[in-house]
């Protein structure tokens, strides 16, 4: 693929962009010692501006996303971003807001629509999930994640004892392991029965190490897409010592308006409001993932929260000795917080349990559409994802390459690690039966053409800009450095 | 592939092949096959102690990262540090390829022959 130094052409220039030169100005070369002086100037590309244009232009035709087409990738919630949302957070007096206004006494009276944005989207999350607080300062779902386990970690701190132990089962989300590491846990693995958390299972981690038990990490639905039934005798195991219940809210567009993690017996929670909230995914960013907390954890949230005082003006409280401290810079990602009160707002109470409502019904309708294609390892009522194993002597990874020239983007591809050849769909709420339809077709004919032409799967994608990539060589031999001459 | 009669076998797919009170630790024809192309080893240092049932450091493939899970106690005495460049010796000879050589302090226990350990994969895979 051509980069914008393909198009350069000596001595063009954009007319107009370049500041005069002061020449009796102070020069930065003459400041800097020699040593760090570069020999030769920098090789730019030399463009017009309707070349930047039309280049990067093009690189945007290339770019597959959920407004232009399906987007069932498992564990993700690529669901549609309303533009309402982006007309909401996009109004001047949210966009054009300094953060340290906040701070500021003579400013802050400016800043009271903001704060009491994100004051009443700090009550709808406590709503929605039945926890006691949210800090919004995590900038996204594994910081918030981290946020979390240091929480329980502050948690057990507090109560004067050493608890160095993070479970994790196997079904929970992939990042779960790396926050808890990261936080200073040694993880232990609970392998999950008949994909489900299994009670016995934990039982034994907690008499295997006795005294060491901060908590567990649950992702529920896990992974597999199913909803955890045990969710009782889990609780009562960890409340015997005291251990604390984490909510990976990665899978949280299941339950949506249906269950209350709170009342379920979770302590803290992170949500990706990227996926359950419809704000902008990924690189696109920026991410927000706040953490909600029950009774034990409230006095260890980040500063400052947001509150509001007897005669409706709302403020930032610092004063909160016992605080883990700062994790994001400000408020968190305050735009995205916006959007997602929007989002919250439009839909209301109602329309967001219907939310959990149609992403359940369409992962089910495709998982049925599916059976006998693809094999379905768990045959039960799914949540609002499904794991399949590729069918015998085919793999994932090529069908999910011949998706991508049907104008498909590929469900997530092995993972779970627990599922043989997995494939995992999350089709979203957002997408209709039209849709659904044409993307098992799809999958359908790939099947059928594996069997009949297994070459012509190997080949896939054919119509794409690109063609096969090594991923091994790519990984085995980096190159993550442009010769800039 | 089959596996091999002189090897034992733990059931995180390492092989260990017992040669007086020294062990050779590789990981297994189905481990690699399941892991897919391997991209990159991370290996322990000659003189670290391993226990059985710990991480001794771990493979990277296309598809995933995972541990490597020792299958002795004892000493490291030697690394095959060829696995640093040549990763893909793993997937290519996963029985003539070792990643550590061990000096035991204790004989090992729990480990399965080569028909134990077969129908152990079978009961892996859906």
């Amino acid at each position: 693929m051509k980069t914008i130094f393909a198009e350069s052409v000596e001595g063009r220039r954009a007319a107009g962009h370049a500041v005069p030169v002061d020449d009796n100005a102070p020069r930065a070369a003459d400041m800097l010692p020699a040593a760090l002086l570069r020999k030769n100037p920098p090789r730019l590309p030399q463009c017009s501006e309707l070349d930047v244009v039309r280049h990067f232009t093009g690189l945007s035709k290339l770019n597959y996303s959920v407004d232009a087409n399906f987007y069932p990738l498992g564990s993700c919630t690529m669901k549609y971003n309303p533009k309402f949302s982006e007309y909401v957070c996009a109004l001047p007096g949210f966009a054009r807001l300094h953060p340290l206004l906040a701070q500021l006494p003579r400013t802050a009276v400016y800043t009271q629509g903001a704060l009491q944005c994100l004051y009443e989207a700090e009550q709808w999350l406590c709503e929605v999930t039945g926890m006691k607080a949210y800090t919004f300062q995590p900038m996204a779902g594994a910081n918030g994640e981290f946020t979390g386990v240091q929480l329980i970690a502050a948690y057990h701190k507090s109560k004067g004892r050493r608890r160095p132990k993070m479970l994790i089962p196997d079904s929970a989300h992939g990042t779960n392991p790396a926050s808890a590491a990261l936080a200073g846990f040694e993880t232990v693995n609970i392998e999950s029965r008949d994909g489900m958390v299994d009670p016995e299972a934990l039982a034994r981690a907690i008499a295997q190490y006795p005294d060491e038990v901060a908590g567990l990490m649950m992702t529920c639905p896990n992974t597999l897409g199913l909803m955890e039934t045990k969710l009782p005798a889990i609780v009562e195991e960890l409340r015997k010592i005291d251990a604390l219940l984490y909510y990976d809210g990665a899978n949280m567009n299941a339950i949506l308006g249906k269950m209350r993690v709170g009342d379920a017996g979770f302590d803290v929670v992170h949500l990706n409001v990227h996926k359950t909230l419809s704000t902008p995914h990924g690189g696109g960013g920026p991410g927000s993932g706040p953490v909600g907390v029950g009774e034990r954890l409230l006095p260890f949230l980040p500063a400052p929260r947001v509150r509001r005082r007897e005669d409706g003006v709302f403020y930032l409280d610092e004063n909160l000795p016992q605080s883990i401290g700062k994790i994001g810079p400000f408020y968190g990602s305050f735009a995205v917080v916006a959007r997602a009160l929007a989002y919250m707002m439009r839909l209301g109470g109602e329309g967001l349990a219907r939310v959990g409502e149609y992403a359940t019904l369409n992962a089910n309708y495709l998982k049925k559409r599916l059976e006998g294609v693809l094999d379905i390892p768990y045959d039960r009522i799914c949540a609002h994802e499904f794991v399949a194993s590729a069918p015998e002597g085919m793999r994932a990874l090529d069908i999910a390459k011949a998706l991508l020239d049907r104008g498909f983007h590929a469900p997530t591809i092995y993972f779970p690690l627990i599922v043989h050849e997995c494939l995992m769909a999350e089709p979203t709420e957002t997408e209709s039966k039209q849709t659904l339809d044409a993307f098992a077709d799809a999958i359908r004919e790939i099947v059928e053409l594996g069997r009949s032409n297994p070459q012509a799967l190997l080949d896939a994608p054919v119509t794409l800009p690109v063609r096969r990539m090594d991923e091994t060589a790519a990984a085995r031999q980096m190159v993550l450095t442009e010769d800039m001459g | 592939m089959s596996n091999p009669a002189d090897l034992l076998y733990a059931d995180s797919h390492e092989w260990v092949k017992v040669e007086g009170d020294e062990a050779v630790v590789g990981i297994t024809h189905f481990a690699q096959e399941s892991l897919g192309d391997i991209t990159y080893v991370e290996l322990p240092a000659a003189g670290d102690t391993v226990s059985a049932g710990k991480e001794f450091g771990s493979v990277e493939s296309v598809k995933a990262a995972s541990d490597l899970v020792s299958p002795v106690n004892g000493e490291i005495t030697a690394v095959n540090d060829t696995l640093e460049n040549a990763p893909e010796q793993l997937n290519g000879k996963p029985y003539e390829t070792w990643i550590i050589r061990v000096k035991l302090s204790s004989a090992p226990e729990g480990l399965m022959n080569a028909a134990a350990y077969e129908e152990h994969c079978k009961n892996e895979h859906h």
